[in-house]
């Protein structure tokens, strides 16, 4: 989980730069020239086949050890306190996770097999973005997705560091917060392009 | 104090519980939680009823058997004390107190609060030794040991086996535990020798003793009464994959 976990996250890292051009407002030229780029180097191309079994990798570890730390308590408690010893983003990971699953059928719909498959509406990837968040119901949908990520990266990056053994009296401090500026920022970058483009600000 | 208790009550492993409440009348606020249990038993006895089954030896913080889950909290609402340590002053007149028993299906339950540890021992078993014969107590200094290894090694060896992490754990993971005692030889010269070996048998010990996986939610490091750091676990985690690398 850890080292998927990991992987995800360096292909937030790469997403959220990549579409950041927009906020140049330069009408799309940078971030067309930029997913121009993705879309033709090889690397990135072979890349999309590693992040799609990275994904689907993580989906399955999740559920097969959820099937078995669920096995491991039969019988439930009749009153259990979580809220006192955790956050209830460390208790709630799968959810969190099925949550932004969904999230990502939606948003594949919108870009990706659009770019890949069916052939965009609009003229380039720049023009899809704001024709697709011209309606509310999608920036709402992207929001609450954004969200769910938040809180599960809120949780997951810091504990995977922790699940791959690398505790140290000097960094972990470092890698908590880390981890939790990095849960912060990104999606909340990334929720501002939908917000942005739906209020018009990007031309 | 008057208080109601919901205890579980459950004749055998293999009959099904239920929650059955109690009223207990004129309760000490001084009294510790055990003792509370002890006058209930007393009631129950002289009623002529069967009285409740749970587990207990030095009453003291120190010996890991009291086990009792009570308002959904190992070893009750305050931190760092075991269920022996726990005083009635730490609840309100008046308040119902719901008390269960470890659940996990590697801690299946015997009678009503009793559950069978030993799946603790057979991990300690397969691995938390060090097998030369240490002979009589050395001379002081005599093996240099650093400072902070010494420390960390005696905070993991601070666990006394209660399950209170497996109990509290969602998934109900023995990683703190097995962790600790991972730990506490490793760090230090006498344990290195056979740390590889170690933290594979003992790994795989838990695994079939039928504990959950480790989602570090960190729920084991707050109750537990001794309070082992998460660092073991990390610690474990890394001596666990190296082993499997290096062999």
């Amino acid at each position: 989980m850890g080292i998927t976990g990991l992987f995800l996250v360096t292909f937030l890292i790469v997403h959220c730069g990549i579409n950041a051009c927009i906020f140049f407002n330069d009408g799309g030229v940078t971030f067309n020239a930029a997913a121009e780029f993705m879309a033709t180097n090889l690397f990135i191309r072979i890349m999309e086949y590693v992040l799609f079994i990275g994904i689907v990798v993580h989906i399955v570890q999740a559920l097969v050890l959820t099937l078995h730390n669920n096995k491991a308590r039969p019988v439930k408690y009749a009153m259990n306190n979580g809220a006192a010893n955790s956050k209830w983003y460390s208790r709630w990971m799968g959810l969190l996770g099925t949550l932004i699953l969904m999230f990502l059928i939606i948003h594949l719909d919108h870009f990706w097999l659009k770019t890949r498959f069916t052939g965009l509406d609009q003229h380039t990837l720049f023009d899809q973005m704001k024709s697709s968040f011209s309606h509310l119901w999608v920036v709402l949908i992207y929001c609450a997705g954004m969200v769910s990520l938040s809180y599960h990266l809120m949780h997951g990056v810091q504990a995977a560091f922790q699940t791959l053994g690398w505790n140290h009296k000097k960094y972990t401090p470092f890698v908590k917060k880390a981890g939790f500026v990095f849960s912060i920022v990104v999606p909340f970058i990334f929720a501002l392009m939908p917000i942005f483009m739906y209020a018009g600000w990007i031309k | 104090m008057n208080l109601t208790l919901k205890v579980w009550r459950q004749n055998s492993a293999k009959e099904a519980g239920n929650l059955v409440s109690y009223p207990v009348k004129d309760i000490s606020e001084d009294m510790s939680f055990l003792e509370m249990f002890d006058v209930l038993n007393e009631q129950l006895i002289t009623k002529g009823e069967v009285p409740i089954a749970f587990d207990h030896d030095c009453r003291e913080g120190i010996c890991g058997m009291c086990s009792m889950f009570i308002n959904g909290r190992p070893h009750g609402p305050k931190q760092g004390v075991t269920t022996c340590q726990l005083h009635m002053r730490s609840f309100k007149d008046g308040d119902t107190i719901v008390v269960e028993p470890w659940r996990a299906k590697a801690f299946p339950v015997v009678k009503d609060l009793v559950v069978d540890r030993s799946a603790f021992d057979r991990i300690i078993a397969s691995g938390g030794f060090i097998s030369v014969n240490a002979g009589n107590a050395q001379d002081a200094n005599n093996i240099p040991i650093p400072k902070p290894d010494a420390d960390k090694a005696f905070d993991a060896a601070a666990c006394i086996g209660c399950g209170a992490c497996v109990a509290t754990c969602k998934n109900s993971s023995a990683m703190l535990f097995v962790s600790a005692k991972v730990s506490q030889l490793a760090l230090l010269p006498q344990g290195k020798i056979e740390a590889t070996m170690r933290v594979k048998e003992m790994v795989a010990q838990m695994d079939k003793e039928g504990f959950g996986n480790c989602s570090n939610t960190g729920a084991c490091e707050i109750e537990c009464p001794k309070g082992i750091s998460l660092e073991n676990i990390a610690r474990m985690n890394r001596e666990f994959y190296s082993a499997n690398i290096t062999e």
